[in-house]
């Protein structure tokens, strides 16, 4: 357990009125910082809140957007929704395996990308969109992926709680 | 088109989601005529009259909702839902980027009228720059004395949160929703009790939508006779309508209700792509059934487009043209709610893991007659047996897709292929 964790599940929980809401908060700031959950940290948050470490495990398992496994650096969300799939999410998605070498829900052999579907972002009338680190990327050519991965923000930059 | 602007003001006015130039356009002084010339009661009844009805998908009526709210001393809270996840639907996410100061407004005014102390937005975890926005436009709120204690000597005092979920389509379902908030899985809770008896905490709650709430502030502004003077009498007022899929250009509009489909599409969207002809329409989000070429003269308010065969919904527009394969598009919409089913119970859970193989298998050309059976008995295994209605969501345009469609599917197994080359994107047309 990192020593500022006990500082942040405190501030988190004197927030909300049942201890519980600050879990979530907790995840996601741990998340920021290390990438994703492993168990030693879902055991460490249960340990904080006094809770058991099934019912962390079951709260982290239940959202797509915490990790339980370790993820590449640069978390690539492609939109697979209907209007994204109308503009070509398919081809895009295809020629991102091609071009990073590996398929979907896989990660880089350099640690760098991990590639995943996305339900539909909230973002149709950009179609096709993807989500790098929670960063928006909108209108894509389907046939030139490159552009995603040319980002020059670090992901340190891109995402924070 | 011209337009005039009521909550996607940021079209009209640049860096509006910056403190200084809302309140440069009047912002905040909705909040000011709230606190002072109403009491909370008042501006329940001006709600009730303005006939405001929730925007997030059930069209409840917003006064009457918050009349609910039980006299009985317990603390309440207010909770805006900002999960927008259902597909074809992307307004509310226009407004917490873009105009999140109006959103706060509206929650400001909307917590007094129903005495709530405390107030969350909910915002969806893909969301992360809507929640960046949201949480400067808040504490911006608070250095400016509009939020926390006695706020603008009124006496009245509330405090605001925003909070982020984390992927899960099923947290837009008001009651998953406080599961969520509590720090649990976003399994929806039985009802009755409604939030309105016991929501967060158990405590007496409102839950609504983001629209909903931005136009709280404006029917302050311009009045109730001004909200009905737009729209229906059932249902009146405004109403952002997000329009994609094969269109020229695909937008969010904010145009009277009763704006008949046909003007949305061709006036607003500039019409079906060039050399195209629509084929459906999924009026208000994926969850509604389709509506055919026939049906464009619809007028967009609730009753009409119920009338019509489908719902009003979310107001997500997604068209489709007579370049897209019905199969794939249905296997493409049933495998959402597969992704996203909470799996507490058995019909959805099953259903749409089910209802997806079919459908894909048929897409790919290895259906059999049977297959179209066996979907239309797994959707009546799901149709009103679901603990809440994301199960019955599932089988708006599926069902609808073989009522209308059958042909295509049938071609689909008699062929053994998809006619259209199983893509839903063809680079010809493009
Ligand atoms: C599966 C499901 C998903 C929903 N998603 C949303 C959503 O993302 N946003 C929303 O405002 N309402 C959503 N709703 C509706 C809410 O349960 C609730 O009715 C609404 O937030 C109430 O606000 P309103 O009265 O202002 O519309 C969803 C409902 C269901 C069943
Ligand atoms: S209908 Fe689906 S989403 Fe709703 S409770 Fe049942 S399994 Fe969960
Ligand atoms: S379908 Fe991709 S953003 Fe909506």
């Amino acid at each position: 357990m990192k020593p500022e964790w006990n500082q942040w599940a405190r501030e988190f929980k004197e927030q909300y009125p049942g201890a519980n809401s600050a879990l979530m908060p907790l995840l996601h700031r741990i998340q920021a910082e290390e990438g994703w959950l492993s168990d030693e940290t879902i055991h460490d948050v249960a340990t904080l809140f006094d809770l058991p470490e099934s019912y962390v495990e079951s709260v982290a398992s239940f959202y797509s957007l915490f990790f339980r496994n370790q993820v590449g650096k640069k978390v690539v969300h492609v939109c697979v929704g209907l209007s994204c799939a109308l503009a070509g999410s398919d081809r895009l998605m295809e020629n991102l395996e091609h071009r990073l070498g590996i398929k979907e829900g896989q990660t880089t052999a350099d640690g760098e990308y991990t590639l995943l579907e996305a339900e539909c972002l909230a973002a149709c009338n950009q179609a096709p969109v993807v989500q790098v680190n929670l960063r928006y990327f909108e209108g894509l050519d389907p046939e030139r992926p490159d552009v995603l991965l040319e980002s020059s923000k670090s992901p340190e930059e891109e995402v924070k709680p | 088109m011209s337009q005039k602007y009521y909550l996607l003001r940021n079209r009209e006015v640049a860096d509006i989601d910056r403190m200084d130039v809302y309140l440069a356009h009047g912002g905040y002084q909705a909040l000011k005529t709230a606190l002072t010339d109403y009491k909370p009661e008042e501006l329940v009844d001006l709600v009730k009259k303005s006939g405001l009805r929730g925007r997030g998908g059930a069209g409840f009526p917003t006064g009457m909702k918050w009349g609910f709210l039980p006299n009985d001393g317990r603390k309440r809270y207010l909770v805006v839902n900002s999960d927008e996840a259902e597909p074809g639907t992307y307004k509310d996410r226009e407004i917490i980027e873009k105009n999140p100061h109006q959103l706060v407004e509206g929650i400001i005014i909307s917590s007094y009228a129903t005495k709530a102390r405390e107030a969350y937005i909910y915002c969806r975890g893909e969301f992360l720059f809507g929640a960046e926005q949201l949480q400067r436009a808040v504490s911006e709120a608070y250095a400016e004395g509009f939020l926390g204690e006695n706020i603008l000597g009124s006496g009245f005092s509330v405090d605001l949160k925003v909070y982020r979920g984390a992927g899960a389509y099923i947290c837009g379902e008001e009651s998953a929703l406080l599961e969520s908030l509590e720090g649990r899985r976003g399994n929806p809770r039985l009802k009755p009790p409604f939030p309105a008896i016991a929501g967060l905490y158990g405590g007496p709650t409102v839950v609504n939508n983001v629209e909903t709430i931005t136009n709280v502030p404006a029917i302050v502004t311009y009045g109730a006779e001004w909200y009905t003077s737009m729209g229906t009498a059932k249902s009146p007022g405004v109403k952002i309508f997000s329009v994609s899929g094969r269109v020229s250009r695909p937008d969010n509009y904010e145009i009277p209700l009763a704006t008949p489909l046909r003007s949305l599409i061709d006036d607003y969207a500039g019409g079906v792509l060039p050399g195209h002809k629509i084929k459906a329409v999924i009026p208000g989000g994926s969850s509604v059934p389709l509506l055919l070429p026939d049906k464009l003269d619809t007028p967009l308010d609730y009753e009409s487009v119920l009338q019509a065969g489908s719902m009003l919904g979310s107001g997500g527009c997604i068209v489709l043209d007579d370049s897209v394969c019905m199969v794939g598009a249905t296997a493409r919409l049933v495998k959402f709610y597969r992704e996203e089913s909470c799996g507490k119970c058995t019909p959805c859970r099953e259903g749409t893991y089910w209802m997806t193989d079919v459908l894909d298998r048929i897409e790919r050309g290895q259906g059999t007659e049977e297959d179209l059976d066996t979907l239309m008995d797994i959707a009546d295994n799901i149709g009103g047996k679901c603990f809440c209605p994301l199960g019955d969501a599932s089988l708006g345009v599926l069902v609808s897709a073989m009522k209308f469609f059958r042909d295509e599917f049938e071609a689909h197994v008699r062929e053994h292929a998809c006619p259209m080359g199983a893509k839903l994107y063809d680079t010809v047309n493009h």
